[in-house]
């Protein structure tokens, strides 16, 4: 198609009921989240926060699933031409851009704990002074086992991090094996879309499986670790910025795979129902997008958070 | 594609004009009817905001406390900031940029139609949300607009969880504005308009874009790590756990500064449309307007710490933040050179929108020269938290960007509503906005530099004069803006029909189509030959 005449007949819809009702789902989604978390704080009853947050949360996630369903209907009808594709396209591309500024932040927060905060607490330069008059016991050490007032924040039994650099350490070290697993699902991905490039839809299928399969296997295994930090290590959300920087990091990690797991099941569905074309299927592919991104920021994960 | 599905989508385009009824607004896709929504809300919220911030000046109008309680002092000086940032002045711009960026590129509407709708629905929601705290038990957020931990965290009010939601979901519904602007600007321009043609209002949005998108993820995060602070006992802004109080700061003015940025780039690019249009010239510069607003959105990611000079930062920090703040006075610089030589033996004449624009650049250059003193690290501990802070930041935000949003707003009446407004009530409008705005700002300059400090109920007895004199300003400003609503309401309701060109000097595509601007605009590109440099 020309880029002329695919120009004149860039598809507007008329009038849409969702963003609206969206916006309603949404409001007292987060109007319940907040009530019901200061009621957990007031240690007050949670039934009606918790009751007006699922109900916000259903009316979004409906709504959410009717759009969505609308514009594959729409592109499976022929109204969205390449010019309204490639506006697809775009603000995927941006959407990740945005993500990957949300975690920036937060890798962030850990460098400036790591290399300035914690050190200065410990009465390192002249920034130190402060430090040295509130707590002149405290040592700066990173993982921080040791917090500088533990009547307030208790202190973890131990860190997560690498305690030798030999084979049989890595061989039983349980974030190593979700880096396998994640970069290894990364790949499988990528074989689904050369499948689904070369109209192969059972191996589409197979592949697609194996990776959500790898997904799910992650997740697991990081709800098992997370069990491991909270009995085992004493590591918890409240047991000093430790604690705190390490389930930021891989909770909003662990919730972005969760996320793209669940992205990716639904692309399964589709793929099982055969919505994609080789030559049309940017859906498949922002969802891939995804998934190497969240992929990526394992990978950062795993060098600041686990290994140094 | 079938030619049934073209046939289909033909049906869908050629129609008719707006929906009937309530439903028009509420179920639009239409660019210029979100347009419309983001103005009038932010309309709303200016009115709003100007509110607070008149219970502001009425207490400070004498020393002691008259009026009101100190919290609640502290609630409205909050409120007022967050208001008029994120309520008034930044759905100001996105009004105009739906309105217009289609128009000026010849686009048939925005990239993401149904997504557009989504950005403006959630604003009235967040902002009921926001403005509710006021009314709960422990009050709304008196933190400051800053909120700044421990305030926001330790010693914050209750009602600070939906503060932090509130936040979370208008940062989405900016997230999804910028992404929406970004995809119609590189995506929907007409054939023939290329980067370097397009009008410097779809440039300076462009990058007012990137910069949403960069640093509304990053406040997501800190309100968020204030939420796990508040609700989950985590220590990222206690020292007791081996946080830091001033991590919040870093991350607050990382988002923060290139949000001022954010405020300011478009108001740039209304200036350089109007000031070519009533002098008559073609804008002065062109290429170097475009690179000096490219280079203070990149420099606006390396400036934050100058915000905290006084929390105590290591000596280099304070050099570089020192001397990458003083730098931004050089791109800023060759914009006002460029509008001061646009109007260099113009043909000049003084309607509406070129007062605002003209006290723009005199205004808005002296809270440029007040923001390079702050910047001077050892003279900012004297000006630090004082009212020198307070008249800066206002200077570039008041008649800075609150001038370019009602010089643009008298612009293109004409071609939102198809009659010219009044001129007489539009200059009445102009004088007393100025009049009133520097009455009350620049005594507050004096009043920073003797030291009084800004978020106070209360002062001492020699700050009594310029303080009055400030608070008959604001009541004076504030009153003004009631012109502006009078002349925008008869302005939809008639007058002097307007022309498609409008102005005489008037340059772009928005002045080749009629006035009013019909419904849909552009279904079809627009000539290339329409299409010139600028």
């Amino acid at each position: 198609m020309a880029s002329e005449s695919s120009h004149s007949v860039y598809y507007v819809p008329e009038q849409t009921k969702y963003p609206f009702f969206a916006s309603i789902g949404l409001f007292f989604m987060v109007f319940g989240l907040g009530s019901l978390l200061n009621d957990m704080s007031a240690g007050d009853s949670l039934a009606v926060s918790t009751w007006i947050a699922l109900a916000g949360f259903l009316l979004l996630a409906f709504i959410i699933f009717q759009w969505f369903a609308t514009v594959i209907r729409e592109n499976h009808a022929g109204l969205n031409n390449d010019q309204l594709k490639r506006s697809y396209v775009w603000g995927m591309a941006w959407f990740i851009f945005s993500e990957v500024m949300f975690f920036a932040a937060f890798f962030g927060a850990l460098f400036y704990i790591r290399t300035l905060a914690v050190p200065w607490l410990g009465g390192e330069g002249e920034k130190g002074l402060a430090g040295e008059v509130l707590w002149p016991e405290f040592q700066a050490a990173w993982p921080l086992v040791v917090n500088p007032d533990p009547t307030l924040f208790t202190n973890p039994h131990e860190g997560l991090n690498v305690k030798e650099w030999s084979v049989s350490f890595f061989a039983g070290y349980l974030p190593f094996w979700n880096t396998v697993i994640l970069i290894t699902s990364s790949v499988t991905l990528h074989y689904a879309h050369v499948a689904l490039k070369a109209e192969n839809r059972k191996r589409l299928i197979q592949w697609m499986f194996v990776t959500v399969a790898l997904g799910i296997l992650f997740l697991a295994l990081q709800a098992l670790e997370y069990v491991e930090a909270y009995g085992h290590y004493g590591i918890t959300l409240d047991s000093g910025i430790y604690g705190s920087t390490f389930f930021l990091l891989t909770g909003f990690h662990g919730f972005h795979v969760t996320l793209g797991t669940f992205i990716l099941i639904v692309m399964l569905l589709r793929c099982l129902k055969g919505h994609f074309k080789p030559n049309d299927h940017f859906g498949f592919e922002a969802a891939a997008w995804y998934w190497h991104f969240v992929d990526v920021v394992w990978v950062g994960l795993f060098i600041f958070v686990y290994l140094l | 594609m079938s030619s049934a599905a073209i046939d289909h989508a033909h049906d869908h385009d050629h129609h008719h004009g707006p929906a009937k009824g309530i439903s028009r607004w509420l179920f639009t896709t239409n660019h210029k009817d979100i347009g419309t929504l983001y103005l009038w809300f932010s309309f709303a919220m200016f009115l709003l905001g100007g509110t607070f911030a008149l219970v502001i000046r009425a207490e400070l109008f004498q020393p002691g406390l008259q009026f009101v309680e100190p919290n609640f002092f502290n609630q409205m000086t909050t409120m007022h900031g967050l208001v008029m940032v994120f309520g008034a002045v930044m759905p100001a711009f996105v009004g105009l940029a739906n309105w217009m960026i289609p128009l000026m590129i010849g686009a048939p509407d925005m990239a993401l139609p149904r997504m557009n709708n989504w950005s403006f629905w959630i604003l009235p929601f967040a902002f009921t949300l926001m403005v509710s705290t006021l009314f709960m038990e422990g009050g709304g957020p008196n933190f400051g607009w800053t909120f700044y931990a421990p305030l926001s965290t330790t010693y914050a009010p209750d009602s600070v969880t939906y503060f932090i939601f509130a936040v979370h979901i208008m940062g989405a519904s900016s997230i999804m504005g910028a992404i929406n602007v970004i995809a119609t600007i590189l995506n929907m321009r007409a054939p023939g308009m290329t980067l370097m043609k397009m009008p410097l209002f779809v440039w300076t949005w462009l990058i007012t874009a990137y910069l949403l998108i960069a640093v509304m993820p990053v406040l997501a995060g800190v309100v968020t790590m204030m939420l796990f602070d508040i609700h989950f006992g985590t220590s990222f802004f206690n020292a007791a756990g081996g946080g830091d109080p001033v991590l919040f700061q870093h991350l607050f003015w990382f988002f923060g500064h290139p949000e001022v940025y954010i405020m300011i780039l478009p108001a740039f690019g209304i200036v350089s449309a109007i000031i070519p249009t009533f002098a008559r010239k073609r804008l002065f510069g062109y290429d170097s307007m475009v690179y000096a607003t490219a280079s203070i959105a990149f420099l606006s990611f390396i400036v934050w710490a100058h915000h905290m000079f006084t929390v105590g930062m290591p000596l280099a920090g304070q050099l570089f933040f020192m001397y990458a703040t003083m730098l931004i006075a050089v791109p800023t610089g060759v914009k006002v050179f460029n509008w001061v030589a646009t109007m260099f033996r113009g043909a000049m004449t003084f309607e509406t929108p070129m007062l605002f624009a003209i006290a723009f650049v005199v205004l808005f250059t002296i809270g440029g020269f007040t923001g390079v003193m702050l910047a001077i690290t050892p003279a900012d501990f004297q000006y630090h938290d004082t009212y020198f802070v307070v008249a800066h930041f206002h200077y570039v935000l008041v008649p800075g960007a609150v001038f370019s949003l009602m010089a643009a707003a008298y612009y293109w009446l004409p071609k939102w509503t198809g009659y010219m407004y009044d001129e007489t009530l539009g200059k009445l409008h102009f004088w007393m906005s100025f009049v009133g705005v520097n009455l009350l700002f620049f005594p507050q300059h004096f009043l920073g530099l003797a030291g009084m400090p800004r978020r106070i109920p209360d002062y001492a007895l020699q700050f009594a004069n310029f303080n009055w004199i400030s608070s008959v300003g604001a009541f004076l400003f504030g009153f003004s803006q009631l012109i502006l609503l009078l002349v925008v309401i008869k302005c939809i309701r008639g007058g002097k029909k307007a022309t498609a060109q409008v102005w005489e000097g008037a340059q772009g595509l928005e002045w080749t189509v009629p006035s009013p601007a019909p419904y849909h605009t552009f279904e079809t590109p627009p000539d290339p030959s329409l299409i010139k440099a600028q």
